[in-house]
């Protein structure tokens, strides 16, 4: 018999698959991968190290970099954290709009992944279609928040800005059209033999597993394990809003697709709800005027309130001592913030909960004995942003 | 509420490793000693009252202050009952803290991260390397006294890298 021999295959970290900077190092027996060791840090910025340095209005801005095609949820994320560290109530309206923006860009990341994920495997068709809808959504956060990508428009104690008249309307006809849009992508994908081929059975892993490996996220639910952020710990007055978290059962490539696709769905519901129970009222913490800064024009008649204005903007604020963990469900999965405060206005350290790191992580798991073709499938699967695990 | 109940539970079965018990803002913070750490967190996560199995993250911090230098910070949920509990580990400089990814094994990669941006060893891990550092890098980042910046971030990086290699042939 003649002796085994391995052979090394280097994937990445430039290789369109791998969304970003990922390496691979994948030994294989043929084409079946004995062994995958994910090599990360290509996009490393120290993230965490920036924000010890920054007053606590700054570091938002380093949020938006994390998971860049969902900016608005790491905002909601940490001024979650930050809120809680402050011990400060948010007005209601503020935090229907926080909602209703958090799901608008669940919505937009699910379709960049789906329209990566099916390129990735050779249905580009599904590409155009869904960067259309994605494109309709930016417009729309960007009428409000004024960017599509960094938006920075979460703030601590409320939003940045009230939304403008013409950004309902525009929210409405979205979402009475988008369930037609999704029912296009079904009947590209869902119910197509190559779609199915390629994916159904293809990197499973069980229920237990993903919780080992501390999986959160559409891949922890297509693996039928009910965990959702949203639900677990309600925040933002998310009670408020009637919506399923969307399940799968085989925990494979093709139940991952399900799911995202359900859950673009049920977010379009609460988009739906949020903009039609929309209470009026202001979008900052008026009683929390540490965070808050005053009206424009009380700035130009009144001494206090241009103090106040000019200690907010180059101070910040500070908190009281402590340690406080805020999550929220993101597009990917639990994203999470640990803040210990020592009573400056600064973070005296801010860990950052990356759902795509952890979920990354299960990677080997999922393709260790499966063929090298579909590492590609694998990876997109997981729903990785490279900006979000290297930080 | 089942959150002071844990804690009570773990002070009652393990009274020599509960240094410490507190609460803000609702979250219950328990620090224990770090040669319990095992078995607190094997409990914690088999045990019937608890089932804390899923670990969401594990943090590192650095006091900057001499005792103790560091806390490994743990952060467990529990996907049955809908809890959350956070242990902290005081952890000495230089000292090693054993290792919990045979527990649960999300917990590779999280020590890897805490080794990589504090230099914590973890004993018993199986595969101890950095992680979003290269290799060769030299310190670790998150700790207080490394720099937020290297002595030429402003110059442009022809003339740091000239610069450098002047400095080679001189020596």
């Amino acid at each position: 018999m003649a002796e085994t021999r391995f052979m090394t295959v280097n994937m990445g970290p430039q290789h369109p698959a791998t969304h970003g900077v990922l390496r691979l190092l994948l030994e294989l027996d043929g084409e079946i991968i004995v062994k995958a060791v994910p090599d990360i840090g290509y996009l490393h910025r120290g993230i965490e190290k920036l924000a010890e340095s920054m007053t606590y209005p700054q570091a938002l801005t380093l949020t938006d970099r994390l998971d860049y095609t969902s900016g608005l949820s790491n905002n909601l994320a940490y001024c979650l954290a930050v809120e809680k560290l402050l011990d400060i109530a948010i007005p209601k309206r503020a935090q229907y709009l926080r909602v209703l923006m958090a799901e608008l860009q669940r919505i937009a990341a699910h379709l960049l992944w789906v329209a990566t994920h099916a390129l990735d495997l050779g249905a580009m068709t599904l590409l155009f279609y869904a960067f259309r809808d994605r494109e309709a959504i930016l417009e729309i956060l960007e009428l409000a928040t004024g960017a599509r990508l960094t938006p920075s428009f979460i703030r601590v104690g409320g939003l940045a800005a009230d939304i403008p008249e013409t950004f309902l309307p525009r929210v409405k006809a979205f979402v009475e059209d988008f369930p037609k849009r999704v029912d296009e992508y079904e009947t590209l994908l869902t119910k197509n033999i190559i779609w199915k081929k390629r994916t159904q059975g293809i990197s499973p892993l069980s229920g237990a597993d993903c919780i080992d490996y501390g999986v959160t996220g559409p891949v922890l639910r297509a693996s039928g394990v009910y965990y959702d952020v949203r639900k677990a710990y309600p925040y933002s007055s998310y009670e408020d809003f009637d919506f399923e978290v969307p399940m799968g059962t085989n925990g494979d490539v093709y139940d991952r697709y399900l799911v995202r696709l359900m859950e673009m769905r049920q977010s379009n519901r609460i988009v739906k709800q949020a903009a039609a129970k929309l209470p009026a009222g202001p979008v900052m913490a008026v009683d929390a005027p540490q965070v808050t800064p005053p009206a424009k024009d009380a700035v130009g008649k009144d001494i206090a309130a241009l103090i106040r204005h000019f200690k907010i903007m180059e101070q910040g604020f500070t908190t009281p001592p402590g340690e406080v963990y805020a999550s929220i469900e993101s597009s990917k999965g639990e994203l999470g913030f640990y803040i210990v405060s020592d009573g400056t206005n600064k973070p005296f350290r801010m860990k950052i909960r990356p759902p795509s790191f952890i979920n990354l992580g299960a990677l080997p798991k999922m393709i260790e004995g499966q063929m090298v073709a579909d590492v590609v499938a694998a990876i997109g699967s997981i729903d990785i942003v490279l900006g979000e695990i290297d930080r | 509420m089942t959150k002071c109940a844990d804690s009570e539970l773990l002070e009652g079965k393990f009274p020599e490793a509960v240094k410490a018990v507190s609460e803000f803002r609702g979250e219950t913070t328990v620090v224990i000693d770090k040669e319990w750490l095992r078995p607190v967190m094997s409990c914690l996560k088999v045990g019937e009252a608890t089932r804390y199995d899923l670990l969401v993250d594990i943090a590192g911090v650095d006091t900057g202050s001499e005792s103790p230098r560091f806390f490994v910070v743990y952060l467990l949920h529990s996907i049955k009952f809908n809890n959350r509990l956070r242990l902290k580990v005081p952890v000495a400089e230089g000292a090693a803290l054993d290792t919990v990814s045979d527990i649960w094994r999300a917990a590779d990669w999280m020590e890897r991260e805490v080794y990589d941006m504090f230099g914590i060893a973890f004993s018993s891990h199986p595969d101890l390397r950095r992680i979003l550092l290269p290799d060769d890098f030299v310190g670790h980042p998150l700790r207080k006294e490394f720099p937020l910046k290297g002595e030429d971030f402003d110059k442009p990086f022809r003339v740091a890298l000239e610069e450098e290699k002047g400095n080679q042939t001189d020596g």
